[in-house]
């Protein structure tokens, strides 16, 4: 396993990174955590001319709630930060539940949330739950930054709207209307194995009332789905079990799975229409809790 | 008086593991660890296509790349009659190829330089014009009529059949069914499956022109196997020929074979007359090297409405690939699949076989088993499994009726092998018992009752381990023996060497076990060194768990003729005759008088310092062991599991092993023997294949698609033993290496089948991925797993 030839660069700030970028003129990728990259390069599936090695610049590894609610990640925040944040479930329960299903310990130990969306895979976890909690990314470019939202930001399987010059610094998510619940489901032929397929729920909800939902599925398109008719679907309702029956279908429309060596077509459809039941019917209230 | 022979790492210590104290540190010596002066790097190009005809290889871009040595194509190695070379099943095999490629990943070019990064580049730059050929990735469309003549190199081949052949009796055969109560058949696919040693292939030839003499760094099983190949197909002197397999990062099977970048780095050394260094990458490994299984298996039981079996009618269609270059004993077609239903008693039994070429990677590796012994016994327990719910009995009580009872042996099988010890229903009650066989039938109905899923599966088997005796097992003509030779230093301390190579086993550790219950030296004061083919005895190597049988068994019977010669020393010694001495662990003493005695460190000493007179000076001795017969170890695998009937999704909940190998030399390492085969046999029953689509693109050639099982999923296991010696075993003891891989896979299966009973679906391929549990249960038919894959387009 033998990369091609590429150029390294450790910068130790934001503005030196995007002017190595803008240098870079398309040749220049960001190894944040490596764990998606590296063994792409290894098997020359990726030839950058130029790494640009960004774990060098400080204070990127934050994850924390500001004061109104709103959720940041930084770009180096990796997945066991988050796996291993106290009381990170009752603030962020579709981060806290999909932290610990992300690839393997060892991964977990490296890879980068940030770097995770960026990376487009449509099998990656991260996008899918940053669609359920309809998040952003926050992008700085020679000009500035500016703010995406996820269902723009993947823009095909391994393909985003991140221009050359720019990085991405920063993952948030808004502040809920009301309470917040949420989960998240995948099914692995063993750890560490690409999502056969994978869902993520999101609720926000005033009483029993659901006045936001997100869905986003995972591993069963050629990027990540935003199932949002299926999300959609929900608001207004109290999540009974024919409104969540009929979520649970029109996610699994939404889902565009090809059959492969982990599963059929059709099989994976099933498995999104289950585990949206499944995520849904684990957030009903009981009747005392709605009251 | 007596030394406590547990106390110095004898028969039956749980010894810790002396390799581990090198391997734990990072201090272990693999190929890739050796690095020579001058040393060059050679990289392969592989096809990317599974059938094409070369129309052209333009290498000039690649001679071009600074820092290029040599770049070797199929030309230039057929101008030195080197472009084929012999298999170990009598074929031919493509070094580098040279009309057409025939599989995915099939070596086409290889390019040394300076460094291993130049090396790729340069494979890169090497421009290959392919007319792509239908491709052929089952049996049934090599058997197809027009189907494309894969092996059109070779005179007289017509079709796509590797071999036919049968063992057993059909007449006898056809006479039982034809007299039988009820007849139950199984048909299925036991799939592709690849071995992953953790280290891959690789070598360092090292040819001194000045010495004329060869030498390699090579990851082999099998050391002084590749020493004769080399000889032949190299057309090189053997006494000048040098192979040293250094520490092995596993091997299962998967470095037994000669492979094109061994032969062509040795070429490269010699052409270049540097050191010419080549590591296989991991896709490398998993698409171009010995794979295991892929085997078309159907059959039929005949059986007395009681339950007693009167035959049993076995065909097999098996896919080799490209090349057939199977690692098995040369008389045996398709290994010792006959080796089936030996542990029951079965009147008459018939076996058809017929390979196949295939657009797939060649070389049949016994992948942790002893030649097609996994087939054979995963097979015999799905069909017990389904005859026993055919006749609406009990399958614990099935086996156990129709088991070769204890006072049987030594008993022939129905195909002609001749078991000699065991105790088959004492090992299945305490696995019925630790597994709570009764109380989990109950769980079990009470569960259905609220829609939940649960199975209970049996594996019971006994397979050959420990080929040969010479008589029946050979490879290319090398008969099957094994060898030891052991130094006895002046201070009592000794080196052991042996015709083995271990790889994982733990050899540097239970050979001088056997030594220390031998001599009474302690295991501590002995070195144990195999690999190196100027100084180890010659031996066939470590495979088909024939280590501890015979190489093993060479070790006890060199320890004796060391004793032997020490007694007379100890008689000189003692000033008697050497009729009045006998001897207990470590010391030899005066019958009449115990409390005079010398210690068998005493004797070493004298060896080199005070012989009797007329006696050859030293003592150190060599024995060759030729087996009279393989043993037979015994095993009973019991799983329970819950299916989940939504997603398919199956979880076990317990799994039991009793395994009797006879006596234990070190019980530790058997049981990671054990724990390491239930963990590959659990991932071939839940997750591990190598498919291949319409295209022939190869399906499992990296590790994000053929998964290898990690803790974090594997279940845990329950072991128990029972203690049958080997009769025949000088020190009692039977294989273990592979029963586990070998017996495991039917348990699973089996429970996940036993929990879907009531749908009538007999069989589900392996792996028993969800959404074919899933299919199996929403569509109540059987699931194959036959490539090639089932995709969109």
């Amino acid at each position: 396993m033998y990369p091609s030839r590429f150029s390294y660069e450790a910068p130790t700030s934001i503005d030196e990174a995007v002017e190595l970028l803008r240098l870079g003129a398309g040749e220049a990728k960001v190894l944040a955590g490596g764990q998606s990259l590296l063994p792409m390069m290894k098997l020359r599936f990726a030839s950058p001319g130029t790494l640009i090695d960004i774990n060098n610049i400080p204070d990127l590894a934050y994850h924390r709630a500001d004061a109104d609610g709103t959720y940041r990640i930084g770009a180096l925040c990796r997945h066991a930060h988050l796996e291993k944040a106290n009381g990170l479930a009752e603030i962020q329960p579709t981060i806290a539940a999909a932290a610990p299903l992300v690839a393997d310990p060892i991964v977990r130990t490296r890879g980068t949330f940030v770097g995770s969306v960026c990376h487009a895979d449509p099998q990656g976890d991260w996008a899918s739950v940053m669609i359920a909690l309809g998040g952003s990314v926050v992008a700085q470019g020679p000009d500035g930054s500016r703010s995406i939202p996820v269902s723009d930001f993947v823009s095909g399987p391994f393909q985003t709207v991140l221009g050359f010059d720019e990085l991405a610094i920063e993952a948030v998510v808004p502040a809920p209307v009301g309470d917040r619940a949420g989960g998240y489901l995948k099914l692995e032929r063993r750890v560490g194995d690409f999502a056969t397929a994978g869902v993520a729920v999101s609720i926000e909800r005033s009483g029993s009332s659901v006045a936001r939902a997100g869905i986003g599925l995972t591993g069963v398109g050629s990027s990540t789905i935003d199932a949002s008719d299926a999300a959609a679907s929900l608001v207004g309702g109290n999540l009974t079990d024919d409104e969540i029956a009929r979520a649970a279908e029109l996610a699994a429309s939404a889902s565009r799975p090809r059959s492969d060596h982990r599963g059929s077509a059709d099989y994976k459809r099933h498995i999104v229409a289950t585990f949206v039941t499944r995520l849904l019917s684990n957030l009903q209230l009981t009747n005392q809790e709605a009251a | 008086m007596s030394i406590d022979e547990i106390k110095i790492g004898g028969l039956g210590a749980s010894r810790r593991r002396v390799e581990d104290n090198r391997f734990i540190r990072g201090a272990g010596n693999y190929v890739d660890d050796i690095t020579l002066p001058g040393m060059l790097h050679m990289e392969i190009l592989r096809s990317p296509l599974a059938h094409a005809r070369i129309k052209s290889i333009d290498v000039s871009a690649a001679w071009a790349v600074p820092g290029v040595r040599l770049v070797l194509t199929g030309e230039m190695m057929a101008s030195r009659n080197l472009a084929w070379m012999p298999t170990l099943s009598y074929d031919t095999q493509a070094v580098l190829a040279t009309d057409k490629v025939r599989f995915q990943g099939q070596e086409v070019a290889c390019v040394v330089a300076d460094d291993p990064y130049i090396a790729k580049d340069a494979c890169e730059a090497i421009v290959v014009d392919y007319e792509p050929l239908p491709p052929i990735v089952n049996p049934t469309q090599a058997m197809a009529s027009g189907a494309p003549v894969i092996r059109d190199d070779k005179v007289n081949q017509q079709d796509n059949v590797v071999f036919d052949w049968d063992v057993g009796d059909k007449d006898g055969t056809d006479r039982a069914f034809a007299e039988a109560d009820v007849v139950s058949e199984i048909e299925l696919h036991y799939p592709r499956s690849h071995p992953s040693p953790i280290e891959t292939c690789g070598s360092i030839a090292d040819f001194d022109r000045s010495t004329s003499k060869l030498t390699v760094y090579m990851t082999t099983q099998a050391p002084h196997i590749i020493r004769a190949a080399v000889a032949i197909v190299a057309e090189l002197p053997e006494h000048m020929i040098r192979i040293v397999s250094p520490d092995l990062g596993g091997g299962f099977g998967n470095k037994v074979p000669v492979y094109p970048g061994y032969v062509a780095s040795i070429l490269a050394s010699i052409l270049l007359e540097r050191p010419v260094k080549w590591i296989e990458d991991k896709s490398g490994n998993l698409i171009s090297t010995g794979f295991g299984r892929d085997v078309y298996l159907r059959g039929q039981m005949a059986m007395r409405q009681d339950g007693r079996i009167l035959g049993v009618r076995m065909h097999t269609d098996s896919d080799h690939g490209a090349f057939f270059s199977d690692a098995q004993p040369s008389k045996f077609k398709i290994g010792l699949m006959h080796s089936a239903f030996a542990c029951y008693d079965i009147p008459t039994a018939h076996l058809t076989s017929r390979g196949y070429y295939t657009n797939k990677a060649p070389g049949g590796v016994a992948y942790r088993c002893s030649f097609r012994v996994t087939e054979a016994m995963f097979f015999q327990e799905r069909m017990v499994q389904a005859a026993a719910d055919d006749l609406g009995m009990d399958q614990a009580e099935f086996r156990r009726m129709n088991f070769v009872q204890d006072d049987d042996f030594p008993h022939r099988t129905a195909f002609g092998f001749l078991t000699d010890s065991g105790q088959y229903a004492k090992c299945l009650d305490i696995g019925l018992k630790a597994v709570g066989y009764d109380d989990f039938l109950k769980q079990k109905e009470e569960a259905k009752k609220r829609g939940r899923l649960l199975g209970i599966g049996i594996s019971t088997m006994t397979e050959p381990l420990g080929a040969g005796n010479s008589r029946e097992y050979d490879i290319l003509g090398i008969k099957m023996f094994d060898s030891a030779e052991l130094r006895v230093h002046m201070t009592g301390k000794a080196i052991l060497r042996t015709g083995a190579k271990t790889q994982g086993q733990g050899h540097e550790t239970t050979w001088a076990q056997i030594v220390a219950h031998e001599l009474g030296i302690p295991a501590e004061d002995i070195v144990v060194e195999e690999g190196d083919t100027d100084t180890a005895p010659f031996g066939m190597g470590t495979y088909a768990s024939r280590s501890t049988p015979v190489a093993g068994a060479a070790v006890a019977m060199v320890s004796r003729k060391i004793r032997a010669k020490a007694r007379k020393i100890a008689a000189h010694l003692l000033e008697v005759s050497e009729e009045d001495v006998d001897w207990e662990l470590g010391r030899f003493f005066v019958r009449s008088a115990p409390d005079l005695g010398v210690t068998i460190q005493e004797c070493a000493n004298a060896a080199y310092s005070n012989m009797p007179d007329g006696m050859e000076p030293g003592l150190e001795n060599n024995a060759y062991y030729d087996p009279p017969n393989l043993t037979w170890p015994f095993a009973c695998y019991i799983a329970t599991v819950e299916v989940d009937p939504l997603t398919g999704v199956w979880d076990v909940l317990n799994m039991v092993a009793v395994d009797d190998c006879g006596v234990r030399i070190n019980p530790m390492i058997v049981e990671g023997q054990i724990m390491g085969g239930l963990t590959e046999a659990y991932a071939m029953a839940s997750m591990q294949f190598i498919t291949f689509d319409n295209e022939g693109n190869c399906i499992g050639s990296n590790y994000m698609d053929y998964l290898l099982p990690t803790a974090w999923e594997t279940p845990g296991f329950e072991l128990h033993e029972v203690v049958t010696p080997c009769p025949h075993h000088p020190i009692g003891a039977k294989g273990i290496g592979e029963c586990a891989t070998v017996g495991g896979p039917a348990a699973f299966v089996n429970a996940v089948m036993d929990a879907l009973k009531d749908t009538g679906v007999r069989n589900i391929d392996m792996p028993l991925l969800p959404d074919r549990v899933h299919e199996a249960l929403t569509e109540q038919h059987d699931v194959s797993g036959a490539p090639p894959l089932r995709t969109d387009s």
